[in-house]
């Protein structure tokens, strides 16, 4: 087999793999824009949120311990314990919950009725003062975040790969752990939806508000409830990414890449977002394994965007979005 | 209501009363956003070591040094800003840590008689004082850095690189292709091959430019990046099993927390670092005088890092340059023009570095009118899996390289703005 082809099958996989990585960041955007039609600009920031909670709580540090020391004056930074991941994880979901419930409360309550676009720059309020929260109760430093997760080539598809192709294909297993969690994520969302009493109102309420609320269904518990499954999903996403590259404040601009995610897979499919990343992956790394060379490289952010404009131009809904019908 | 009156007279009191001087170093820093791990320590070093000063010296020359804090998040705007609001303080100098505000600031400072010093990052080819009355970026520059990793690379291969490959990896901005030109002239020189590869901002993926490093197999890999980009960089490099020891970052890609989180996995990466590190006097002082008495700027817990060192050692440059403008000029309370006059005739020697209780922290160097830009030497130091340590001693550049390039950018730069020779009546 060609060199070029067993190199490209190489990149390929990899981008695969870099594709669930940005899914898993569409994934939060998808549920919330599904069930109320925001698009919530903090989805990004919310990850760099539940990653340094997650890593603070570990490391047993006193939240907002800055601000204490400041109008105190005492030198406290941590309790002196540290919390077994599991554990840490368990509190930060709570964290999380406790934040859509405030969300929901002092934010979004007020806004029922209002226009799209109010409830859009709603949220570019709430990314901003999120990630000054974050800074305020856990400090600006970079802190390393450790639960367990596999890091480094997988030396079993190396040795296979070698076998086969006379090149050891470099996978990471972190980006293995990364699909496994994303796939089982994808399902228990799935299931969640289709099968509790829950997932039925959620369900209810993205296919009509009024209809959901002639039922009985609080659109309020709704909202609630799907602003927790988002900041449980921006949990997962900022454990994966905060592994890759440490917990700190760049983690929220990987939002950014989820947006192609979302124009080209729909923003409300949540098989779209799976199935949009990997084609985003796989695309941005072909492009620069074979075309980023003769233009002096660093191609994916950018090209990421082209693929999924161009993919807009044949199909606006996205691959998996629903197709808007207005009737004048 | 009575004592709402006597505050009120207070206040009033307080702000028809003549200000004492004060010798103002402000500190555009950003303890906030992306780059906050990098802007924290060395803000902390530099607000630390003026602290400092006046604790155990009553300032600089009897006259208080002050420290007004100006946060930028690294960004270009906002940098302005904080320039643009300081200056009227009576700013003496400004060291912005960031290559996008350096830039802006050059035009303006220039404009306005304040010297901009900027030490190992900026416009390179500011070294040129005949060209940049204002700006500064002594002790060495990038161009001098790329320079130097070659001189080591060259030492250690029996003096020739011939025949193998160096690859840059490198953040896609104006920072990261500083270097691009001087290893061109390099790889030409000694019969390398040089091999580009960019990242995007900020640096979070680099999967398939570390895929691209272990098919091709480059004996080396130099870094020049910054923030995020470091730390993912060595992650990827353990990742695919790349030999640490040739693996070789500028000064901007060798602090604690861009090995700290890989740890023991990270031993052998090695970074040039233009401030020596090491357990100097300077820093018990700091711990019993600052710290200890709660006058620190962060939270002391950077005291001695790499970036904490660098900070400190960007004041003391500073506080040497005000002392200096003291002496030249008979004026305790100096301006931002005596200040400029004096950091070009400014020179740091052993016994200089010695007497403020930091040993060798830089190379003894000496500033003139034509050269802003000090001798460029560097020390490579290596990430032991705990630690950094001092590898070498202070390396110099191949000046014949530099130089040149220098000469070309700032005529350059001369000719677009009508720059004529600063330093033809000196």
């Amino acid at each position: 087999m060609p060199e070029q082809l067993v190199f490209a099958m190489e990149v390929t996989l990899n981008g695969l793999m870099t594709g669930v990585m940005y899914s898993l960041v569409a994934l939060g955007f998808v549920l919330i824009f599904k069930a109320s039609g925001i698009f919530n600009y903090a989805q990004g920031v919310m990850a760099l949120f539940a990653a340094m909670t997650l890593v603070g709580i570990q490391d047993g540090r006193v939240p907002f311990s800055h601000v204490i020391n400041a109008i105190f004056g005492t030198h406290i930074y941590d309790f002196g314990w540290e919390v077994p991941a599991l554990l840490a994880i368990l509190l930060t979901v709570i964290v999380m919950i406790i934040f859509a419930l405030l969300v929901q409360r002092f934010v979004f309550k007020h806004l029922v009725g209002q226009e799209p676009i109010i409830l859009f720059m709603a949220t570019i309020g709430l990314a901003y003062f999120l990630e000054g929260v974050s800074d305020l109760m856990w400090g600006s430093e970079i802190r390393n975040m450790d639960v367990g997760l596999p890091q480094g080539i997988n030396d079993w598809i190396d040795v296979t790969t070698l076998e086969i192709f006379g090149y050891g294909f470099f996978i990471d297993n972190l980006d293995l752990a990364a699909t496994l969690i994303a796939a089982i994520l994808v399902m228990g969302l799935i299931a969640y939806s289709q099968y509790t009493k829950n997932g039925r109102a959620m369900r209810a309420v993205a296919d009509d508000h009024q209809a959901a609320l002639s039922v009985g269904i609080s659109l309020n518990y709704v909202w609630i409830l799907v602003w927790s499954l988002a900041g449980i999903v921006a949990l997962v996403a900022g454990v994966m990414w905060g592994s890759k590259s440490g917990v700190q404040f760049s983690l929220s601009l990987i939002a950014l890449k989820a947006l192609p995610v979302l124009m080209l897979g729909g923003f409300t499919s949540i098989p779209g977002a799976i199935v949009g990343g990997m084609i985003i992956g796989v695309g941005e790394a072909l492009f620069e394994f074979a075309i980023g060379p003769m233009i002096g490289g660093a191609t994916e952010n950018w090209f990421a965007y082209v693929l999924a404009l161009l993919f807009l131009v044949f199909r606006p809904q996205g691959l998996f979005g629903e197709k808007i019908i207005e009737r004048v | 209501m009575k004592k709402l009156t006597i505050l009120v007279l207070s206040a009033a009191v307080a702000a028809g009363s003549p200000a004492a001087a004060e010798l103002v170093f402000p500190s555009l820093s950003y303890r906030t956003g992306p780059f906050a791990a990098g802007g924290i320590p060395f803000a902390d070093g530099y607000s630390d070591y003026m602290a400092l000063l006046n604790v155990r010296d009553g300032g600089i020359g009897g006259v208080m040094t002050s420290v007004p804090e100006c946060e930028t998040a690294y960004n270009t705007e906002r940098g302005v800003e904080c320039y643009e609001s300081t200056r009227g303080l009576g700013a003496l100098v400004y060291q912005p840590l960031s290559t996008g505000i350096t830039y802006q600031l050059i035009p303006r400072t220039t404009v306005d008689g304040i010297p901009l010093h900027t030490m190992g990052y900026g416009r390179t080819s500011a070294a040129n004082g005949d060209v940049f009355s204002h700006t500064f970026n002594y002790p060495a520059n990038y161009w001098d850095a790329a320079s130097i990793i070659v001189n080591q690379l060259l030492e250690e291969n029996d003096g020739s690189l011939e025949g193998q490959t160096i690859a840059l990896l490198y953040h896609n901005s104006a920072y990261g292709r500083e270097p691009i030109r001087t290893l061109e002239t390099l790889a030409e020189m000694h019969d390398f091959e040089f091999l580009q590869l960019a990242v995007d901002h900020p640096g979070q993926e680099q999967g398939n430019q570390w895929l691209q490093i272990r098919r091709e197999r480059p004996d080396y890999v130099v870094m020049w990046g910054w923030g995020v980009m470091n730390q993912v960089a060595i992650q990827e490099a353990i990742n695919i099993r790349y030999p640490m020891e040739n693996f070789i970052g500028n000064w901007w890609s060798g602090a604690d927390h861009d090995v700290e989180s890989a740890g023991a996995d990270a031993a052998g990466y090695r970074s040039l670092n233009m401030n020596r590190l090491g357990d100097m006097p300077v820093f018990a002082e700091i711990q019993e005088l600052v710290i200890d008495a709660g006058l620190n700027a962060g939270d002391g817990s950077n005291l001695g890092n790499v970036l904490y060192t660098r900070g400190m050692y960007a004041a003391f440059l500073a506080a040497e340059a005000a002392a200096l403008a003291q002496e030249m000029s008979g004026v305790a309370d100096i301006d931002a023009s005596m200040m400029r006059d004096a950091m070009e005739a400014l020179e740091i020697t052993n016994e200089i570095m010695e007497a403020a209780g930091m040993p060798g922290i830089g190379p003894e160097f000496a500033v003139t009118c034509e050269d802003h830009g000090g001798t460029g030497m560097a020390i490579m130091q290596q990430w032991d899996g705990e630690a950094w340590v001092t590898l070498t001693d202070f390396i110099a550049p191949d000046d014949s390289v530099t130089q040149p390039l220098i000469d070309e950018d700032s005529a350059q730069y001369a000719a677009e703005n009508g720059i004529t020779s600063q330093c033809s009546d000196s």
